[in-house]
């Protein structure tokens, strides 16, 4: 740790004075100033010379996908057989358990009594007392509001999406640890799946699973895996080489090696692993309200297409306590050891909570054949209190102070700062763009980041879309610079005191959980349906990892550091700007990193809003049948955040090495 | 749950007289698509409920609204209960003549979509519902970023509602702004409301917020066929769309063509099916203002018009 202090200073210097920059954004500012001269190819990529990538892309998708009309093969017939087959199957299984879907077995719907009970046993098994009142309480307020049903049917597709990503992730997982050829092939693919769009991934769905749960269940499970891959390989490549070396003593087979040593050595990043799993599947299981899956997202959409904020709050509410419930639940069990008892110990005390869980369950549904209300809250029983919440909610929005300030904040935002960025940089010629934009890759990455950046940006430029992704730039930018002025200093004051540093982490884990387009509604009411609305929507979303990872870098930083500072004298502000952020910078780059990923997704949901952006076009293929420009427009988006992507990690990564911290 | 008894009570008591008329049905369940408004859900759950008292079996798929018709054309859901002129007249067209579904009939309604606004705007500009009117208090409309025009908060861009075209052909003085989703247009309104600031948005008719917010439609130069294609058509002699929509869209219901044989019978109360604005508007108010769930809705819906609908059932029931 002795050899950190030095490297401190080259931080600030590092980015600067590089020639190839210099040479990028001279040649970028040259192109700007001679734009009235500049024939119009250098300003925008002629129409004429745009490939018609869209269309291609139809014919080969049209070619693959076969047509079910007149019996052409092609995969369609594959996928339908899948959905309409295995997966009907099991979705609506799960929906007969839960919700009593009139579909095999055929049983009536579980009382929520029962459900609640045994989620809270599970709870008391996995973190006691506490978890126990968060698995119940969550239950039983979605039961006593009146979504009991709704949330029946998102968790009857969770319920088959989450294993199934699993699953495959799994698999994946281990065919990457395994053989490196696949894993070469198949990382560059999940980092595309992260960062494209998730309107991408529901037109496919819609069109090769049919819409309704079946597309929902497909599309939520393609967006799980990719964590899941990655966790796998990575818990699979720590395992250490004394395990390993016992396990080939005992004269283990390949596959008990596998699933003896290897599988419960990497038990902890599988783990991880599956609470990611079930986190994105609950966040995707919402939005897939936008292809028609019923649900909690369903619901939610539907009331806020008939104005009523109360409700829409209150399904809001049960969502973030699921995903909360789930998320604890799911990371007690990592932590949680397997318990192992001594031989002879009787069936009865092995099982325990298992025959704690069958008892609570066999009481309550015994219960509820005689006490109604324990197996169903009819809708006119329930406490929903939407229309109180209405008033409350509009009545605060209407108090003339807020207004007035809302006002400022508006015409201040949106007529000095938002709009005339807006407009400087669709002035901007094209190729001036993109050279600046691989200055900065070149600058904060290295070489690797700004040849990718040149040929991402290219394909944008090329894709007929510039336009509109400039558009998403400057939302996302926007945004993003906002974003730091609030995370970043919120991050520094929190991190002074535990108890706050844990409230205020608290608060993002809520804010992340909560649906996103749940805050559109008050936005808009605030703001209008104007820049300001869309930008600050995503900065509600993107301050989040910021604050979070600001907090983590800084409290992170060794003591020793920080008491080297205080015994050389240095006063609090000294130490903060000299000492303790620029060690948590590699930290913070993460988060800033996560913030852009972040805005790139609600970018696209605040399409509900009204933008001009590549979001409010994807939205529109939605409602068609054109998988080819719904494929380019979320590629475009991809290929931006890509860009970001890579050449923050390399940098965060690069600084990290240079303080000898190690990466994450 | 009574209504629900009864239902059940009168649907097996129908279901024992009328057992040879209704066999020829498939048991196979009709799948109706239900899309995120209240007056299409209900309207929906109330026509599902009346296939289940004629024994059928149902079911709800939630849909977009515009690749519904693609949806139906498939087969994969069996009808569509609300087909708007306006809204998704196009999508319906396209499916048409690729064929798969057909027109089955009309309700008794009329539909109409335009700028709108909510009764105060009166206030601040008392011409109104002339759209000249509304032009000369344009600045009543301005906001910070219109820069003194007036400004106008037109329905989400792939809704085609060409309100930039004819704020150009008629040479008014509004900044169009295109809205996200319905959601945001309510939004607007509502944030309006609590000082009645005047604005003047999209809205269409039959639908929710009139129960929420008074309010009229502008009145553009009257609709004349080929306005939208035919540059003389109109005031302006050199511009497309510089007429109001039609103030009188129909309403249709849209069907897949095998439903006529897998299921004859519902088939034929499907064509008989016309439900008129008023009744349209009574089942949105039952889910927006009355908070029922859509279901419940219906249910009470049919219990307290039984004459309305008695008569779509097939002879012998």
């Amino acid at each position: 740790m002795v050899e950190i202090a030095s490297p401190i200073a080259p931080i600030r210097r590092s980015v600067s004075y590089d020639p190839v920059i210099i040479a990028l954004l001279g040649l970028a500012a040259l192109l700007c100033f001679a734009k009235p001269i500049l024939p119009d190819f250098l300003i925008r990529v002629p129409e004429a010379w745009v490939p018609p990538l869209a269309n291609w892309l139809d014919t080969f998708f049209e070619f693959i996908k076969g047509d079910l009309d007149t019996g052409r093969p092609g995969l369609i017939h594959l996928t339908r057989w899948f959905a309409e087959g295995p997966l009907a199957f099991l979705l609506g299984v799960t929906a007969n358990l839960l919700e009593g879907k009139h579909r095999w077995p055929f049983f009536d719907p579980l009382p929520w009594s029962t459900v609640a009970a045994v989620a809270a046993v599970i709870g008391y098994y996995l973190g006691g007392w506490r978890l126990a009142l968060l698995g119940g309480g969550t239950f039983v307020w979605t039961a006593l509001v009146g979504q009991w049903k709704i949330a029946m049917q998102t968790l009857s597709v969770l319920a088959v999406a989450a294993p199934l990503a699993f699953l495959i992730g799994l698999t994946l997982g281990i065919m990457a640890w395994k053989w490196g050829w696949f894993e070469r092939m198949i990382k560059p693919v999940l980092a595309i799946l992260q960062t494209i769009p998730f309107f991408t991934y529901l037109l496919p769905a819609v069109i090769f699973f049919k819409v309704g749960p079946t597309a929902g269940a497909i599309a939520t499970t393609i967006y799980a895996i990719p964590p899941m891959v990655l966790m796998t390989t990575l818990g699979l490549k720590k395992v250490a080489p004394e395990i390993i070396e016992a396990g080939k003593m005992s004269g283990c087979t390949r596959l008990q090696m596998l699933f003896r040593v290897f599988i419960p050595s990497a038990r902890t990043e599988i783990l991880v692993g599956v609470n990611q799993v079930i986190m994105l599947c609950l966040a995707m299981v919402v939005l897939t309200a936008f292809i028609g899956m019923p649900g909690l997202g369903g619901k939610l959409l539907a009331m806020m297409n008939s104005f009523k904020l109360g409700r829409s709050f209150e399904i809001g509410v049960t969502i973030v306590l699921v995903a909360i419930t789930l998320d604890r639940m799911s990371k007690a069990w990592v932590v949680k050891l397997p318990v192992h008892h001594e031989r002879g110990t009787p069936w009865h005390i092995r099982h325990k909570y298992l025959v704690m869980a069958v008892a609570a369950f066999v009481f309550f549904l015994l219960l509820s054949q005689f006490v109604d209300i324990l197996d169903k809250v009819g809708r006119k029983q329930s406490l929903s209190m939407g229309r109180e919440i209405d008033t409350v909610i509009k009545g605060a929005l209407a108090i003339d102070a807020v207004k007035s300030v809302t006002e400022t904040i508006r015409y201040v935002l949106n007529v000095w700062v938002l709009i005339p960025f807006r407009n400087a940089l669709l002035w901007i010629p094209t190729p001036a763009f993109i050279l600046v934009v691989v200055a900065f890759a070149w600058g904060f990455g290295g070489k690797r980041p700004a040849l990718f950046a040149t040929a991402f940006f290219t394909t944008v430029a090329f894709s007929g879309w510039w336009d509109r992704s400039v558009i998403t730039l400057y939302s996302v930018i926007s945004a993003v610079i906002l974003s730091v002025m609030i995370g970043v200093p919120l991050g520094i004051l929190a991190s002074r005191s535990k108890t706050w540093a844990t409230r205020i982490l608290l608060v993002c884990d809520t804010a992340q959980t909560f649906p996103s387009f749940i805050y559109l509604l008050p936005a808009i009411m605030l703001f209008g349906v104007s820049d300001v609305t869309v930008v600050l929507s995503i900065v509600i979303f993107t301050t989040v990892p910021l604050t979070r990872y600001t907090i983590e870098g800084l409290r992170n930083v060794p003591a020793e550091m920080t008491e080297a500072a205080d015994m050389s004298g240095a006063t609090r502000r000294q130490k903060l700007l000299n000492v303790q952020l620029p060690m948590a910078l590699p930290t913070m780059a993460v988060g800033f990193n996560q913030a852009i990923m972040f805005a790139f997704f609600m970018v696209i949901i605040a399409a509900f809003i009204g933008t001009q952006d590549l979001g409010q076009e994807l939205q529109r293929t939605l409602a068609g049948t054109d998988l080819g420009k719904n494929f380019v427009l979320g590629m475009n988006v991809a290929l931006m955040a890509l860009t970001f992507d890579l050449t923050l990690m390399s940098w965060a990564g690069k600084k990290n090495k240079m303080l000898g911290l190690s990466a994450r | 749950m009574n209504f629900r008894a009864n239902l059940l009570a009168s649907t097996a008591a129908l279901s024992m007289t009328a057992t040879v008329g209704f066999a020829e049905d498939s048991s196979d369940p009709i799948v109706i698509p239900i899309h995120n408004w209240s007056s299409q859900i209900v309207m929906s759950n109330v026509v599902g409920q009346i296939f289940e008292e004629m024994g059928n079996n149902v079911e709800y798929v939630t849909t977009d609204s515009q690749a519904v018709y693609e949806s139906v054309r498939l087969g994969d859901v069996t009808l569509e209960l609300e087909v708007w002129e306006g809204a998704f007249g196009a999508s319906f067209r396209a499916a048409l003549e690729k064929g798969g579904l057909h027109d089955a009939g009309d309700h008794n309604a009329v539909t109409r979509e335009d700028w709108w606004y909510p009764m105060w705007t009166k206030d601040a500009c008392p011409g109104l519902p002339s759209w000249e009117a509304l032009n000369e208090c344009a600045s009543v409309f301005a906001t910070a970023e219109t820069g003194g025009k007036g400004r106008y908060l037109d329905g989400p861009v792939d809704w085609l509602k060409h309100g930039k075209e004819r704020v150009e052909a008629l040479g008014m003085d509004f900044v169009v702004i295109n809205a996200g989703s319905a959601a945001a247009l309510w939004a607007e309104i509502g944030a309006a409301e609590a000082d009645k600031t005047p604005v003047v948005v999209f809205n269409w008719t039959p639908n929710f917020a009139e129960a929420v917010w008074p309010g009229e439609f502008v009145e553009f130069p009257e609709w004349v066929d080929g306005c939208d294609k035919d540059p003389s058509v109109g005031p302006n002699p050199d511009a497309l769309y510089d007429c109001g929509n039609p103030a009188q869209g129909y309403l249709k219901k849209a069907a897949w063509d095998g439903m006529k044989d897998k299921w004859p019978d519902a088939y034929a109360t499907l064509t008989k099916v016309s439900f008129t604005n008023a009744q349209i508007a009574e089942m949105a108010k039952l889910v927006d203002v009355d908070e029922l769930e859509p279901e419940e809705a219906a249910a009470e819906w049919l219990e307290a018009n039984e004459d309305v609908w008695r008569g779509w059932l097939p002879s012998g029931s």
